[in-house]
């Protein structure tokens, strides 16, 4: 499937992360777009109100978070593909919803753009501090898909990702990026039409009469349909079987939940993104995401030029978390050096897959700047001083 | 301090877990109770109901969770002792405002009787696939205290223990009940008032000149201070100082953030509460919490009987997170256990702390019913006999998931 | 079109009903039955296309009315049905969207949304059951709950004046505001047609009784006791000021139309922006 010509900008233009963000929804197909005012996240919501204009799109402005979302599901199940955008606050409040999204298999695209929280925390200022919560932050066991873009240009290409992930594996898909990307300009190469690769919604296509809506297919994927197309279908938040229809019981409990757990975690591999950079013959392995990549780039070049054999795992989706990855990583590095914008939320992850093998250092960047990698620096030199196996993670403390 | 005994119900009951944590909360001097009907914590809150105005204790029924919470912040600024009661689906519309109470640093008890999810779920069956949530489910970063009673009489207990840590480490502290032990009925003893021990509320006392809401103790805890008490108090969300003023976007925030993690994580050795049973010679250790441990003794039981060594922790309190116990029995068994009723949540906590050195098999449960222990003892005898260590978590496929998947079972009411 | 009665069965409500979903939850005695009912008979009348027809329903006893009637019928979270069924409406027009949800889901948890709704205009129907009690957690008190009246989070009888529903709708802005209680099913039916047909935001509160909570609870009697009750006590006021319709504990319950009035719905001013900016555009 392809996007609509019309409503493509191909060519290289100079966007800021708010509009890249917006260009590549809008490539993606995204009509809908649901939200409550929050900053940093405006931007995003103009631009698209902005495009909205001249293309057939709908843009609600909700009364709060919990309707954004709600709405954006109502919304996806008429077949428009749908998002919301928001930030920590508004997200905490979209928790609820995000399970209804799982449960009832509905395709659509959050966006978060991270502040320091907790609480109101700063408003404008970047953090990557909602990367558990957007895993694990409704109740209930499920498995969602994240992705964090690390350039604006990431940003446009992501989203087409988001999109085609939600489509695909129907869950929905947290795009996790920040205040600093959002605002950050640089060129931006939109794809022609035909470059762009898009995948269509599931339709179920047999007799009206046998439609199930939770039947699976063989990759755990069940078909839907549109509203209004003539099915008269039945969807609840309550544990349902292939009907549609809620039993109370553990059997069925199991029978409705493993599949929403399985059919992201069977499937991880070929959702699992990440890029790397002279990690061959690394002792010391930083692994960064988002907007903390070009800094922990920085560090790492800096430390190869003072003799530290430093490598680079960026990670292009955090959720699935690259599990494996990681795991061989251990078994050749010395360390690892998680670095984040928060206080230790992606390096418990790493810790346990490193598995004892490789030392685990984290270090909280962010602080004096996104673009700052001394702190990177020293914590990469730190790590290759540490010939020891040390139990647990080092907290590296800045002076 | 000593409980108030107009607040004591002594005496010996026959009454389920969610009664028991209403009268709990009673006894550990809660005064303000609001909360909104959800299956099935709502027995606990019309326990209060029906016994707080004898007490002079409040309960209010709010609109909706997220209003339940942030009276219960009110309240608990106001001067009381606070909690609120819900369940999974209520309990994610209180994330928000469980991360303003985390940064306000807000003694409150949340109680949380988990059931079958995601979404509306199961709802009148239980689960504890919340786990992961209590610790992680608002936005940036913040530490809470989670506690995971196994029966009606903790319920009771706990419940003031609950209000004991929340008063001492200024932080939300979750009460991870589920739905078993909620509406399980058994006896439970209440002591007498003077036999329960309440922390009182580490008030300010110094003059309004100097007082600095945020400015930590040496247990890096800072003394509170309630509206009214003459302090014109600046209490905000918004990262703060130690005087409560808003830190700036350019400004140092490290120093003040942290210590939302630093406090309880630095204090661990003091909140954690573990019970170990024969785990110094085991090859297979079992980790289990709430009604899943209660489970888990007759697996172990059974395992027993076919002569394996099987060891049995169960985690009291499940955040903080006991690593260096983990750590220190990886260093000497086998294999651990973890029945839980999720597909996986503090398995993977277990795993990151075993550091590779022992297999860890996970025996899932979606909910709507506890584990056959008959599952336990079996994945006990894998971990027993499977001599390499394997990669990442063992996941045990149930009697009931070969049920489900391949047997002859189908959706029919 | 397909409608009702051009399908051809035995029984003419099978059609609108999952059959195979029966028997339901509602307890002996309980009137959302007769909602259904009601609404079953309302969209036969209404003459509308039933596959243009979607139905969205939030959490409690009501809640569950979506999955008995054969539409696309979607069981959402708690008090957000609204908005769930506004992001439908808005983004495919062409649909019919009602609501079917009790008197705590819409105005407890839901009361924000359903202002907004009524506010912005969105074109929808919403059917609201007004029990008087939260009954599906088994009778805690409800924005509804008539002062002094009992429930369990009330054990000594409510001290909060409750919500006059038809006030809140009308203030708010609603096109079509009527109440009933489930005694009055022709003249329910009615007003469910009426509000199909209107464009904007209509409001239709039913009555009804719930004999396992609130009127054991109250001793009250049974299901049949309270429609005994409606039959002496119900009044009929078309028109009425929507301020005069509290429903004090047991007494007179006013019943009738009383707001229909035209206001541009959310999607027909959307329309006319993205019209006007796009004539702007051209020019441009």
């Amino acid at each position: 499937m392809k996007p609509p010509k019309d409503s493509l900008k191909t060519g290289t233009h100079q966007l800021s992360g708010s509009q890249a963000c917006v260009e590549g929804a809008i490539s993606a197909g995204c009509r809908f777009l649901g939200m409550y005012p929050i900053e940093p996240a405006i931007e995003i919501s103009n631009y698209f109100l902005e495009r909205a204009k001249t293309l057939d799109a709908v843009y609600v402005q909700m009364e709060d978070e919990i309707s954004a979302l709600a709405a954006v599901l109502g919304a996806s199940w008429t077949g428009r593909r749908s998002m919301t955008v928001t930030s920590g606050p508004g997200l905490s409040l979209m928790m609820e919803h995000m399970g209804l999204g799982v449960m009832l298999e509905t395709p659509c695209v959050i966006v978060d753009v991270q502040r320091v929280g907790p609480g109101h925390g700063i408003p404008t200022a970047p953090a990557q501090g909602d990367i558990f919560q957007s895993r694990w932050g409704s109740h209930g066991d499920y498995e969602i898909i994240g992705l964090a873009p690390s350039t604006v240009q990431e940003i446009f290409d992501f989203m087409i990702k988001a999109f085609n992930f939600s489509e695909h594996y129907r869950v929905p898909v947290v795009v996790l990026t920040d205040g600093y990307l959002v605002n950050l300009k640089s060129d931006v190469t939109i794809p022609r039409a035909e470059d762009i690769k898009l995948e269509p919604r599931r339709y179920y296509d047999g007799p009206q009469e046998k439609y199930l809506p939770f039947k699976r297919d063989e990759d755990l994927i069940p078909r839907l349909v549109d509203i209004g197309a003539g099915y008269k279908f039945h969807v609840t938040g309550l544990t349902h079987d292939e009907r549609g229809y809620p039993i109370m019981n553990e059997e069925c409990q199991e029978f409705n939940v493993h599949p929403l757990v399985r059919k992201i975690r069977n499937y991880a591999e070929k959702i699992v993104r990440f890029q790397e950079l002279a990690t061959e013959d690394a002792e010391i392995i930083v692994i960064a995401y988002g907007s903390s990549f070009s800094a922990a780039k920085q560090a790492q070049q800096k430390a190869r030029e003072q003799g530290i054999k430093t490598g680079l795992l960026k990670l292009d989706t955090i959720w699935p978390f690259a599990e494996n990855r990681v795991r061989e990583l251990s078994r050749k590095a010395k360390a690892f050096v998680a670095v984040e914008m928060n206080y230790g939320q992606l390096v418990y992850e790493i810790q346990r897959c490193s598995q004892g093998n490789a030392n685990t250092i984290f270090v909280t960047h962010g602080e004096k700047g996104v673009e700052n990698s001394d702190d990177i620096l020293n914590a990469i030199i730190q790590a290759s001083r540490e010939n020891s196996k040390k139990e647990g993670i080092i907290e590296y403390a800045p002076k | 301090m000593k409980a108030d005994p107009k607040s004591v119900l002594t005496g010996v009951y026959y009454i389920d877990g969610d009664v028991a944590a209403g009268w709990g909360a009673l006894a550990a001097g809660c005064k303000f109770i609001a909360g909104y009907p959800i299956t099935p914590s709502t027995e606990a809150a019309e326990a209060f109901a029906r016994v707080a105005p004898k007490a002079g204790a409040i309960f209010i029924q709010m609109e909706d969770e997220l209003a339940s919470i942030a009276a219960v912040l009110g309240a608990a600024w106001g001067g009381a002792k606070a909690m609120t009661i819900t369940s999974g689906p209520g309990y994610s519309l209180m994330m928000e405002t469980i991360g303003y109470g985390a940064m306000l640093e807000t003694p409150f008890v949340l109680l949380n009787v988990q059931r079958g999810g995601p979404s509306t779920g199961v709802p009148t069956k239980t689960g504890q696939a919340d786990m992961m949530q209590s610790r992680w489910g608002s936005h940036g970063d913040y530490e809470i205290i989670a506690i995971s009673p196994d029966s009606p009489q903790e319920m009771f207990d706990y419940t003031i223990k609950a209000f004991n840590l929340a008063e001492k480490y200024r932080c939300p502290v979750m009460i991870m009940a589920d739905e078993c032990v909620g509406h399980m009925t058994e006896k439970v003893v209440i002591p007498a008032a003077d036999e329960i021990e309440i922390e009182p509320r580490n008030f300010y006392k110094g003059s309004a000149e100097e007082y600095l809401p945020f400015k930590p103790g040496s247990d890096l805890i800072p003394q509170i201070a309630k509206a009214g008490d003459g302090l014109n108090l600046f209490i905000s969300g918004l990262a703060h100082n130690e005087k409560g003023y808003p830190v700036k976007k350019d400004e140092p925030r490290g120093i003040y953030l942290k210590r939302l993690i630093d406090k309880i994580q630095k204090n661990k050795d003091k909140i954690i509460e573990l019970k170990e049973e024969e785990t110094e010679n085991c090859e297979v250790v079992v980790v289990s919490y709430g009604i899943s441990s209660r489970v888990a003794i007759k697996g172990i039981d059974m395992a027993r009987e076919k002569g394996i060594k099987v060891g049995n922790l169960r985690l009291v309190t499940v955040w903080p997170f006991p690593d260096e116990k983990i750590r220190e029995l990886a260093n000497r068994v086998k294999a651990f256990v973890v029945p839980e009723i999720n597909y996986g949540q503090i398995v993977f906590e277990i795993e990151r702390c075993c550091d590779g050195k022992a297999n860890v098999v996970l025996v899932p449960h979606g909910g709507a019913g506890v584990h056959n222990p008959q599952d336990i003892c079996d994945a006990i005898e894998l971990g027993a006999q499977k001599e390499k260590k394997s990669e990442g978590i063992i996941e045990f496929k149930t009697r009931l998931e070969k049920l489900v998947f391949e047997g002859n079972w189908s959706a029919k009411e | 079109m397909e409608t009702l009665t051009t399908r051809n069965t035995y029984h003419p409500m099978e059609n609108l009903l999952r059959m195979d979903r029966l028997p339901h939850i509602w307890c002996p005695g309980c009137g959302i039955g007769i909602a259904v009912t009601t609404l079953a008979a309302a969209l036969d009348k209404a003459q509308v296309d039933l596959n243009n027809v979607c139905i969205v329903s939030g959490i409690g006893c009501t809640g569950r009315v979506a999955g008995y009637v054969k539409l696309d019928s979607f069981h959402t979270t708690h008090g957000r049905a609204i908005p769930f069924a506004t992001g439908i409406k808005l983004a495919n027009p062409n649909l019919k969207v009602i609501v079917f949800s009790g008197d705590g889901d819409l105005l407890a948890i839901g009361g924000n949304h359903f202002i907004h709704a009524a506010r912005r205009n969105i074109d929808m129907v919403v059917i609201c059951v007004n029990n008087f009690i939260y009954a599906m957690t088994g009778g805690q008190v409800a924005p509804t709950t008539p002062l002094t009246a009992y429930a369990t989070t009330s054990p000594y009888g409510c001290v909060e004046p409750p919500f006059n529903i038809p006030y809140i709708a009308d203030s708010a802005g609603a096109v079509y505001v009527a109440r009933w209680t489930a005694l009055h099913v022709r003249r329910l039916a009615t007003s469910i047609v009426e509000a199909l047909h209107k464009t904007g935001f209509s409001l239709i509160e039913v009555i009804s009784p719930c004999a396992q909570y609130y009127s054991r609870i109250n001793r009250l009697g049974d299901g049949i006791d309270m429609m005994r009750f409606y039959h002496t006590n119900a009044e009929i006021r078309h028109g009425e000021n929507t301020k005069n319709l509290d429903i004090p504990f047991q007494s007179n319950i006013i019943c009738g139309k009383f707001v229909d009035r035209e206001r541009p719905s959310y999607t027909e001013r959307y329309n006319k922006w993205r019209t006007q900016i796009k004539g702007e555009d051209n020019e441009g």
